[in-house]
């Protein structure tokens, strides 16, 4: 909720104004709507005649061509940790412009809570201004809404393509960095957009970020070659290149610099053996094996003080991807933590066990095995029950049998080469296909959810996955590879590349409308408790 | 070609008229018209008559009755009047009958004699009484003009938006004026009074005497003034028998007359046929009627709009009728038909002897689901009527379920308009309907319905929490939510409190509701908490610097950082801080200090659980290669070879590495291998792995 805070903020401005004696006129701008809470305050604090109020009804901000963002970060610590209904609709409202721009969408999918109730309110919109979307042609052809708690493993692992790991270390806002003195080679710090008009940029953003460097060092010999042809110029073709290619080429040349630049600072901090052990305990949770020396290394990381989000994010993603901790563990590390990094995180851990980012196995939980057993081998309805009881008990991750079953993890047969990638996974150095991004592909090739019932049943949607075709013939079959992948709660931009690629691999094009984008440091900022 | 010309009659020297009958009143009138007050409306609408008991002294007990027609004389209402006595009838735009009582209170009828409301004209108006009033109609609606005992004039422009005017007096004004009338020029209303034979301009700012230009002499009072119905015009009659045209500005002269009769005429009105250039006006006296026309400009009429007119259908109550034209003229449903349809029902749950349930039905049945009908207008006519169960059911046939809820608000039921709210998905609606339901129930009530409501609760709870803390942990108690009441108090030992009893009275309750919550490790945890705030006040105290809320582990560090090795190791014992963070740490804290020596004695003190390569690394940190070295030959095997390369001894590492056969530290060795003399490891390296092919 930082717009209460920042609205709390400014009618304690105005109270201390009050206070003082002096008179000003006050306007607060609400956006993307203005809340009848706010109101009642301005009313109660008996401010209201003071303070006019307007509203700005903005909600998408085109942050690149594939990229719209709704810029609400707190929609993910207001939904899915405190339960606030209230962006739904400000979700809806968007799908809802989205349709009266680009007509109605013929075919709709959805997984997650948050998913099923954002379409059914834009369904709903629609139906109250029918007419209106009736009849145009349809331009895109699908659409997916997918919950961030349905994956939130993709989402905690480090990013190493290159606009992730950018994202990562410098922080992308709005579509635009400030690269710091390390990277300018200057004593000033520059703000940087970063979306396909930076040709540079473009070619790299979705590579991983092995080849990245290897890439812009061609790249500038290939440009000091162009500069080079000088060399050998008469006046005339002097006089054309001034003219016509040298603006262009000093254009890129600034651009190569900052992304050398911005690549040198990440390996720095990147290449060090620190980061390839991170790396690979990461990839030891993914696929499930040495748990006990992943265990120690998150402890030692937790002792050693090296990152209180850092050993947060790692905690985590053991947990989701082992159903929640073993019991002594659970204690264990949450001690360590706490001795670590200030008891106040004790609050943390209790937003990380609502949201079931980090969660004890429960003393039944040793019977998982037996539970998958008996729903493999008895397929009677008393079985089908047993197992439906033991779901409710508590929200399980599941990751293990999900990976399994949608072969996350690439089977290893010599090097995968990261230059050409032969699936998504290329986004985490080959060792794990992005969950959500699986699920989207899945579901795409089906046209429906036929024969992922299992997938759906782990992931806890049994009610929350859906399909909904019209029969539209006039969507064309351009318009039927034009895809909108919604996500609620954030997504990443691994995520993105990931499915850019599918894209590429299968003919598709993806826009993505996000709530915001994130990654695994803002979703565990999302959740700590700060003192105040 | 006789027949055609037979009955018409000359007049003046150009222009001819004829008498014919339009239709024939179907009114039976019991009373004399002169005895009545008579209203009719414009645009051929409706005419109201009053007989009027109060002009005679006597028939006070007679009480009055109120008739009125259509304009071809259909009788439409009847009605006893029981208020006090009228001066004056209008009829509004809006075909709205307005009655203006001696005592200033303004009584306000529908077409068919329902009454709608009632307003005052003001304290002046009601000490002084009613002298005078007139209705007129501007292009902002209608307006009502007073004058009052004491010869002040009172208006409101328009009656729908009632702003009350009181004129300035005029100077020496003692007793009526012979003729006044209510002007409207220039979007403001004036009045334009005769006095003798002065004319005066009242304004809402002054009061100025004006003369209409080329007035024949000789005048000495003004009998009747009329303004045409468009304000355009002015017709003077005075004393001497003679009429003035002209526009109502006073700044032209259309054309003057001299009829000769000098009795005063009995009513003056302008007549015109729309579109027509002829204007003219009217005189009738008792026995006589005059027309004075003249023909020079055209005068353009505004005429009534296809939605006047069907608004003045529904007014009549013929929804078939303007069903009919709706959709003979094919207007969209939303502007037409469903309007019609909406304006029926409208009237149809005011029938009181129908029963709730088949006027519901009948509604819906014709209605449906049409475009543009909201069944919530509907319900919310019926609630006006004091129907609020037929209100209910209405209500259920609206589909969006948001807009069911200000009514429902409204008629008190808060508790469905909660569930409507939460259905529509519209939080702010659902905040709306909570702070409703705040102030109506008392807090138990209120807590036990917010409880069957998950998606309200997290919703007022995310409200209380940055407005209203109290109410949050009341709300944690009656759920007998320890958890959540263990959060609370903890967050309030770090926001509200300065003090750090006051802090540590917070944890202890918060530890409190763990144990409640049979949350141990958290309460377990508090406890921790609440000691190591007691200990790091007493530290600040007995040693000086900053302790409190720092980390355990930043306590200890810098408890080492200050020389405190002591009470260091007391606290790490008190606080059973684990062998290896307490190995980290010291590490840490003596390389920060660059005390190399008592790092050595630690690194001796026992065998190191963390092992010795972060000895190693971190002497490499502070760039102390001699240190390092020491460690390196301490470091167990696996991590030998690491250990090595990390003090530069490529050499002595390839060895090693060569010794363990492990390919994977061989060419870690080897990517080590990039200075001038490492020529000959690399060397020794391939040769060893060369041999290892063999074998």
């Amino acid at each position: 909720m930082a717009c209460w805070a920042a609205f709390l903020l400014s009618v304690g401005l105005v109270n201390a104004d009050k206070l003082a004696g002096r008179t000003r006129k006050y306007k607060v701008i609400f956006s993307p709507q203005k809340f009848y809470a706010c109101e009642m305050v301005l009313e109660e604090e008996g401010i209201y005649g003071d303070v006019s109020c307007d509203e700005w009804a903005f909600s998408l901000l085109p942050l690149d061509v594939d990229l719209l963002s709704m810029e609400l970060p707190e929609f993910f610590r207001d939904y899915f940790l405190e339960g606030d209904q209230r962006w739904i609709n400000t979700v809806a409202q968007a799908l809802h412009l989205l349709s009266t721009l680009y007509g109605p969408f013929p075919n709709c999918y959805g997984i997650g809570r948050c998913a099923k109730m954002a379409y059914e309110l834009w369904r709903n919109l629609e139906e109250e201004e029918d007419g209106e979307t009736k009849g145009r042609r349809p331009e895109i052809g699908h659409i997916f809404l997918l919950d961030r708690d349905v994956d939130f493993v993709t989402a905690l692992c480090s990013q190493v393509v290159y606009e992730g790991l950018v994202d990562d270390t410098f922080r992308i806002k709005c579509g635009s960095v400030d690269f710091g003195p390390e990277v300018t080679s200057s004593d000033k710090s520059l703000k940087v957009l970063l979306n396909a008009e930076d040709k540079v940029f473009n070619e790299i953003r979705n590579e991983h970020f092995s080849n990245v460097f290897g890439f812009l060092s061609q790249k500038a010999r290939n440009l000091q070659a162009q500069y080079d042809r000088r060399r050998g110029m008469d006046i005339k073709q002097m006089k054309n290149f001034v003219s016509q290619e040298l603006k262009g080429l000093k254009q890129e040349h600034r651009l190569l610099s900052l992304h050398i630049g911005a690549c040198e600072s990440i390996m720095k901090k990147k290449t060090k053996q620190d980061f390839q052990e991170l790396i690979k305990t990461e990839h030891a949770l993914l696929e499930g094996f040495n748990i006990r020396e992943s265990t120690s290394y998150i402890e030692e990381h937790i002792d050693r003080q090296v990152s209180p989000i850092e050993s947060l994010r790692l905690m985590c993603l053991l947990s989701i991807t082992e159903n929640g901790l073993i019991p002594k563990d659970y204690r264990s590390l949450k001690t360590q933590y706490l001795q670590s990094y200030g008891p106040e995180h004790l609050l943390t851990f209790s937003n990380l066990r609502r949201a079931g980012l980090l969660t004890e196995q429960a003393p039944g939980d040793t019977l998982t095995a037996m539970e998958s057993k008996v729903s493999k081998l008895v397929t009677d309805k008393a079985a089908g029950k047993i197992t439906d009881a033991f779901s409710s008990l508590a929200k399980r991750s599941n990751f293990r049998a999900i990976s399994k079953k949608l072969n996350l993890i690439p089977r290893v047969d010599g090097e995968y080469d990261l230059k050409v990638p032969r699936d998504m996974a290329y986004v985490f150095s080959g060792a794990y296909v992005p969950l959500s991004c699986r699920i989207i592909e899945q579901v795409l090739e089906r046209r429906s959810w036929q024969g992922l019932d299992e997938v759906v049943r782990l992931l806890n949607c049994s009610d929350f996955a859906f399909t909904d075709m019209t029969k539209e013939d006039k969507a064309s079959s351009e318009s039927l590879r034009l895809i909108l992948v919604v996500f609620l709660g954030g997504c990443t931009f691994s995520e993105i590349s990931a499915l850019r690629f599918l894209g590429r691999e299968k003919g598709y094009r993806f826009i993505f409308l996000t709530t915001a984008v994130t990654n695994s440091a803002r979703l565990m900022e999302a959740m700590s408790e700060v003192k105040a | 070609m006789d027949c055609y010309t037979a009955n018409w009659n000359p007049l003046g020297d150009s222009a001819f008229y004829r008498k014919y009958e339009l239709y024939s009143m179907d009114w039976d009138l019991k009373e004399e018209l002169r005895d009545c007050l008579v209203a009719a409306a414009p645009y051929g609408g409706p005419i109201a008559l009053l007989r009027n008991p109060w002009r005679k002294e006597k028939a006070a007990s007679v009480r009055p009755v109120l008739d009125i027609y259509s304009a071809s004389g259909m009788p439409l209402a009847s009605l006893l009047w029981k208020s006090g006595p009228v001066v004056s009838l209008g009829w509004s735009a809006e075909e709205e009958l307005l009655c203006v009582q001696e005592d200033g209170a303004v009584l306000v009828y529908g077409l068919h004699g329902d009454f709608r409301r009632h307003f005052s004209m003001g304290n002046e108006v009601l000490q002084n009484r009613v002298l005078d009033a007139r209705i007129f109609h501007t292009e902002f609606g209608s307006g009502v003009a007073i004058l009052t005992g004491a010869h002040r004039f009172t208006l409101s422009a328009n009656v729908g938006d009632l702003k009350l005017r009181r004129m300035p007096e005029v100077p020496g004004l003692q007793s009526a004026p012979s003729c006044w009338t209510a002007l409207c020029q220039d979007r403001v209303a004036h009045i334009l009074l005769a006095v003798g034979p002065d004319l005066y301009l009242l304004d809402h700012a002054a009061c100025s005497a004006v003369t209409p230009p080329g007035l024949a002499p000789g005048v000495s009072s003004f009998l009747q003034m009329a303004v045409s119905f468009t304000y355009r015009h002015l017709a003077l009659f005075t004393d001497t028998g003679y009429i003035w045209m002209g526009t109502a500005s006073l700044k032209e002269k259309l054309c003057e007359f001299n009829c000769n009769i000098r009795a005063p005429p009995k009513q003056m009105v302008w007549c015109s046929r729309p579109r027509s250039k002829e204007r003219a006006v009217v005189v009738a006296w008792e026995r006589r009627l005059m027309v004075v026309g003249d023909a020079s400009e055209s005068i353009q009429y505004k005429q009534l709009t296809i939605q006047v007119l069907l608004d003045r259908l529904v007014l009549r109550r013929l929804y078939p009728l303007a069903i009919q034209i709706c959709e003979y003229l094919r207007l969209p449903e939303v502007q037409g038909v469903s309007r019609i349809l909406a304006h029926w029902a409208c009237y149809k749950v005011q029938q009181k002897d129908v029963s709730d349930e088949d006027v519901a039905r009948a509604i819906n049945q014709k209605l449906g689901d049409t475009p543009g009908v909201s069944y919530s207008d509907i319900a919310a006519r019926a609630y006006g009527c004091g129907r609020t169960e037929l209100a209910i059911k209405l209500l259920e046939y609206e589909p969006r379920s948001g807009e069911q809820v200000p009514l429902l608000l409204k008629m008190k039921r808060s508790k469905l308009a909660l569930s409507k709210a939460i259905e529509s998905g519209d939080t702010d609606l659902v905040f709306t309907v909570l702070l409703h339901l705040k102030n109506e129930l008392n807090r138990g009530d209120f807590f036990m319905t917010l409880r069957n409501q998950p998606m309200a609760l997290s919703l007022y709870r995310q409200f209380c929490k940055h407005q209203e803390l109290e109410t949050l942990k009341d709300l944690y108690n009656q759920d007998d939510n320890h958890q959540e009441l263990g959060s609370f108090h903890i967050r309030a030992s770090y926001a509200a409190e300065e003090r750090i009893e006051g802090r540590v009275a917070a944890l202890q309750t918060a530890a409190d509701a763990f144990y409640k919550a049979k949350n141990e490790f958290a309460a377990k945890a508090t406890e921790d908490q609440m000691r190591l705030l007691r200990l790091q006040r007493r530290l600040e105290d007995e040693l000086g610097g900053q302790f409190l809320d720092l980390s355990l582990h930043d306590t200890v560090t810098t408890l080492i950082l200050g020389g405190h090795n002591k009470r260091a190791e007391q606290l790490a014992r008190d606080f059973r801080i684990p062998d290896k963070r307490l190995w980290w740490l010291k590490l840490t804290a003596l390389a920060d200090l660059e005390d190399w020596e008592e790092l050595e004695k630690f690194s001796k003190s026992k065998k190191s659980p963390i092992g010795y390569l972060p000895f190693v690394e971190i002497c490499m940190k502070q760039h102390n290669k001699y240190e390092a070295k020491k460690y390196a030959s301490r470091v167990g095997p696996e991590q030998k070879v690491k250990a090595l390369l990390l003090v530069g001894d490529v050499a002595q590492a390839a060895d090693v590495a060569i010794e363990h056969r492990n390919e994977a530290e061989l060419s870690l060795v080897l990517s080590h291998c990039t200075g001038a003399t490492d020529g000959a490891t690399a060397d020794k390296i391939q040769r060893a792995r060369a041999q290892a092919q063999k074998k």
